[in-house]
Formats: structure tokens, sequence, C-alpha cells
């Protein structure tokens, strides 16, 4: 019963957001290239037309053609579909990672700006730290000690990048918390779970989805970057991986292009996506920012 | 300077500490704890003898509690002693420090290049906020911004071997013999272009955001709507109104996002095979040589806290707000 009007409830403030978010042109962009590869990802089998694995050592570091759009790599793989699939890897840590971060960042937001205080103050001096120290060096450093699982990589980055969502959620607490109807919840012996909770942390969301959208480019951006340095799954199908031998192989210092450059494309489309979500979001709760 | 910025300015050296201990302790514990650890490797090789197993047992500490390790650690690090590499077999700060070198050669004038465009295209965009001139600037930074800085790199490399004819890996023509300064100059010249070029354009698109997005705050304020409605000119406003008060927020965004500029210049020395640090990371992972990864690691994040203090004071300094109090 409370869970089935509290996902009315969800359905109905998503209704609600769409309705202005509809109208930023570039917010929406972004979201069709998000769904574009939620599609190619879900596709995959009927998109391309060679298995991933299959091998063909007569064709290896062929130039696109009509039976390899995309060319073939050393190993005379067909890197269309290597593509196609690929696409599920980043999207998969996109989210995952995202989802990881965002909700350590925003329970640290919320309980360091509503009780303030020594609690406040230990848990942004943490904070501070992991907004300083580059996290991309520590991904790479646990990543290539822990080894190198797609879980493993997907708990390294989501627990290493909640700090930017602490951050804004905390400020947003300092000022919310402050509202006179939080007072009057407490004056009616409302716990402070339920008001961090119920009344607080509703007040909150718009950010949240913001900061989901950049934690998620910031995921496929990091995932990428190990996975090309080598740290990470180079087995799990991924556009880093498809760079990463690309790179390595020395393929691409003898100048096939048709294997570096659509991996890249990819990538960049769909950070390009998310960023476009994350900052016409953020456009849209700070009135500051709003093109008018 | 008041009582109120030497507070300041302790409480920053104090913060700087703390944040130096913090990160001497992850160091240790990551080594230490993480499952399939360095420390353990070292141990797994068959042929060792006993007594370099004791050699190596009383090196760490092994021998004593885990408390006793970490100071022993404390000690190594303080006396500029951070372990043998394994696969280079000399002391870790002996294969760091020219690196380190090289790697400032390419990321110092990146940085300041990238900041420096970024100010000035930050700059139009807000000004002009809403005119195709500003969505134009800001899907050329956001297009930056999302571009992985490894591919970049890449298609520069592709781009030298059909048309530009630039040397794409090192620092020096490998074995060249000059004739003068100005032929190792432009040799270097040579290499030095596309590392810069990628790094900076990479840095450029956020600078960039930054710098609209703070401007745009600035320009929206009360102050400058009066400076506009006098009639002063537009130069007079945007130097003398907004670019002033826009300098601290950069200033303090800059400082915190130089993880940034570390996580580029890893990537892009990388792709261009430049001697820096980055460049050792990378070969590090390859060769599964911790002690490398573990100093370069030390040695990075050291130098982003003392970095971020150096900022720190310097918007104290910039700041009447901390200066007189």
């Amino acid at each position: 019963m409370i869970l089935g009007s509290s996902v009315k409830k969800f359905f109905k403030d998503i209704r609600e957001l769409w309705i202005i978010y509809k109208n930023n042109r570039l917010g929406v962009a972004g979201l069709f290239i998000v769904l574009f590869f939620i599609t190619i990802a879900l596709l995959a089998p009927f998109i391309s037309r060679y298995s991933p694995e299959q091998t063909d050592p007569s064709a290896y570091l062929e130039p696109p053609s009509f039976q390899h759009w995309f060319g073939t790599n050393e190993v005379g793989q067909d890197l269309f579909s290597l593509n196609v699939y690929g696409a599920r890897i980043s999207l998969l840590v996109g989210f995952s990672a995202a989802l990881i971060a965002v909700f350590i960042g925003s329970l640290i937001g919320l309980v360091s700006g509503y009780y303030g205080g020594l609690l406040d103050e230990i848990l942004m001096r943490i904070t501070d730290f992991f907004l300083v120290v580059p996290p991309i060096i520590l991904m790479i450093i646990i990543g290539s000690i822990l080894g190198s699982s797609l879980m493993n990589v997907i708990i390294v980055i989501g627990i290493l990048s909640w700090s930017p969502t602490a951050r804004v959620v905390r400020s947003m607490v300092l000022s919310i918390k402050e509202w006179p109807y939080v007072e009057a919840i407490k004056a009616l012996g409302g716990s402070d779970k339920r008001i961090i909770f119920r009344h607080i942390l509703p007040n909150t969301t718009s950010v949240i989805y913001a900061n989901m959208a950049l934690s998620a480019s910031n995921a496929i951006f990091s995932h990428a970057a190990m996975v090309f340095l080598g740290v990470g799954d180079v087995n799990d199908l991924s556009w880093g991986m498809i760079l990463h031998y690309a790179f390595a192989s020395g393929a691409l210092s003898s100048g096939c292009w048709w294997y570096f450059v659509p991996p890249g494309i990819f990538i960049v489309l769909l950070i390009f996506g998310f960023v476009l979500i994350g900052f016409s979001l953020e456009e849209l709760f700070n009135p500051k920012l709003r093109r008018i | 300077m008041s009582s109120r910025y030497s507070r300041y300015v302790v409480r920053r050296f104090l913060g700087a500490i703390i944040a130096v201990f913090a990160i001497l302790t992850i160091n240790f514990f990551i080594f230490r704890i993480l499952p399939g650890n360095p420390i353990e490797l070292l141990f797994r090789n068959p042929r060792l003898t006993d007594e370099q197993i004791r050699a190596l047992e009383a090196q760490f500490g092994l021998d004593k509690p885990l408390i006793d390790q970490y100071f022993i650690y404390l000690i190594n690090v303080f006396q500029g002693n951070l372990g043998l590499s394994f696969f280079y077999r000399q002391p870790v700060t002996s294969v760091l420090m020219p690196r380190m070198i090289n790697s400032l050669i390419l990321v110092l004038p990146s940085t300041l290049a990238a900041i420096a465009l970024g100010i000035v295209a930050g700059l139009i965009s807000a000004w002009r906020r809403g005119s195709k001139t500003d969505v134009s600037i800001l899907l050329i930074g956001m297009s930056l911004y999302s571009l992985p800085t490894f591919w970049l790199g890449g298609i520069f490399i592709l781009l030298s071997i059909y048309y530009l004819h630039l040397p794409v890996s090192g620092m020096l023509t490998y074995g060249a013999v000059y004739s003068s300064w100005t032929d190792l100059l432009i040799d270097f010249l040579r290499h030095f272009i596309l590392p810069f070029i990628t790094l900076t354009l990479v840095m450029f698109g956020e600078f960039m955001i930054i710098m609209r997005n703070t401007l745009i705050d600035v320009l929206t304020e009360d102050y400058v709507t009066v400076a506009i409605a006098k009639g002063l000119s537009q130069t007079k406003i945007l130097r003398d109104y907004a670019l002033r008060n826009a300098m601290l927020p950069t200033i303090s965004i800059i400082a915190i996002n130089l993880g940034l500029v570390v996580a580029g210049a890893v990537l892009t020395e990388t792709v261009f095979s430049w001697p820096g640090v980055g460049r050792l990371i990378y070969d590090a992972i390859l060769n599964r040589d911790y002690p490398i990864l573990q100093g370069a690691f030390l040695f990075i994040t050291i130098s982003v806290v003392i970095a971020n203090l150096i900022a720190d004071l310097l918007y104290g300094l910039l700041d009447p707000r901390v200066r007189y109090g």
C-alpha cells in the first residue's frame, strides 16, 4: 500500500519534471543519445552480423568494407560487432557505479548537513580529501591490486566518486533544514530519520538526479581510462577494451584509424549525452544559470 | 598581516599535514591489506633464500605487529626511502625524480594555457549569454569535456601519421646527436606540440564551463546591473567588476580540479610515451611494479595537496574578508 503510493508519487514527480525538462532542447537531445545507446545495447545480437568472438585469421586489420563495416582487428574479429556489444558494459558500468556514488554521496550529504557539528566537520574533511586526491590514480592502484573483475571495477569507481554529490546535497540540506516546516515537524515530534528521509530528501531529488547523470558520465570515462591503461578486465568486451588493444597491439601507430576512431566516438557521444542531461537538470533547478 | 590571516595560514597548514598523513596511511594499508598485496607476492617467489626472506622481513618489519610496521613505513618515507623498484632494480626515488621534472615540463604550460583560454572563452560566453555564440562555445566546451584524453591523443597520432608528420613518441628523437642548442630545442618542440595541445584542450573544456558559470553568477549581481545602468563601458564592467569578482571562485575551483590535471597527464603521457610519472605508472601496471606505483601515488597526491595549499593561501591573500578580520 505504502509502496504503491510512493511508486505513484515517484511517477508523478517524473511527469512534473518532464513538463519543464522537455522545453530544454539540449537536455532532450542528451536523453535521446542515451536512449539510442540503450537500444543498441539491448538489440546487440540483432544489429551485429557476426558474433563478437568469431575470429577470421584470413582477414586481420582490414579497413572497412561491405563485409566488415568498421573493418577488422588484429585477430580478424568484426569491429562493428565488437563496438555494438561494447555498449553493454559501458552502460552497465555507467549506471551501476553512478548509483553507488550517488547513494553514498546523498547519504553523507544528508547526515552531514542535518546533524552539523563535529560529525559534519569530519565527514566534510573526508569529502574534501576525496575531492582533492585524484580519484583516477586511486582507482588505477586499487583496481590493479584487487584484481580486475568487472564487479571490482564498478565498486572501486562507485566508492571513489561520491564526493561531489555529498558536497552539493549537504549545502542544500543546510538551507532546507532552516525552513519553518522542518521546525514544525520537529515540534510535532517527528524523528530525525523521518525528517531526513520524508521531508528533506524529497527536496534534494532535483540535485540528486543531476548528479546521477554527471556521475554516470564520469564513471564511463573512468572505466574506459582504467581499461585503456590495462587495469580492469580486458576480456570484458567494452569500448575501453577495443581502444586498449588498438593502442597496445600497435595498430594505432601503424595508422589503423578504423580500429581506434569508432569506439572513441561512441564513448564521447554517450558521455556527452549524460553531460547534457546533467547540465540541463542543473540549469532547471538553478534559475541563475537558465538561459533566458 | 593581521592575526586573522596568520590563524588562517596555520589552519590550512594543519589541514595539509593531516591530509599528507591520511595519504601515507591509505598508501600503507592499500598495499598491505588488500588481497593479493605486493608484500605477499614478494614472498611467493620460490627462489628466495632463507637469508633473503629474513632481510625482507626486517626491512618491512613483518615479524612485528601491523602498527609497528606502519611506523617503520613512515620512518622510511621520511628518510626518502620508498623501496626498490621490482623492474628497474633501483631505488624508487631515483626513478621518480627525473620523471617528475619531465611531467612538469608538459603539465605546467598546458595548465596555464588551458586556464587562460578558459577565462577568455568563459567571459565571451557569459557576456553573450543565450546568444548563438554562447551556445556554440558551450557546446565546444562540453564536447571537449566529454573527450577521453587518451582518445584525443590517439586522434592526433593518426593525424600525424597521415598529415602532420610530427613525432608521436617520447620527448626527443631517440639516439639523436644535436649540432647546436637550437636543433635540440626544435626537436623537443616537435615532440612537445601534440601532447601539449591534447592536454590543453581536455582541460580547457572543463575550465571554460566553470568560468562561464562563475561569471554568470557574478554578472547577475546587482552591482553589475548598476554598472550597466550607469553606462560604463563594456571593457570596464568586465575587467573591473566581473573578472575581479570571478577570480576567487575560479582559483578555488581550479585547485579542486587539480586531480583532473593529473588524470589528463597520466593518459596523455601514456599515449605519447612522454617519459613522465604518468607513463611510468602505465609501465608499472604492465610490469606489476608495485613499489613504483606506491611511490608515484605518494608523489602525485602530495603534490596535489601542496598545490591546493598554495591556492588556499593565495585565496586568503586575495580575499579581504580573510585578510582583515
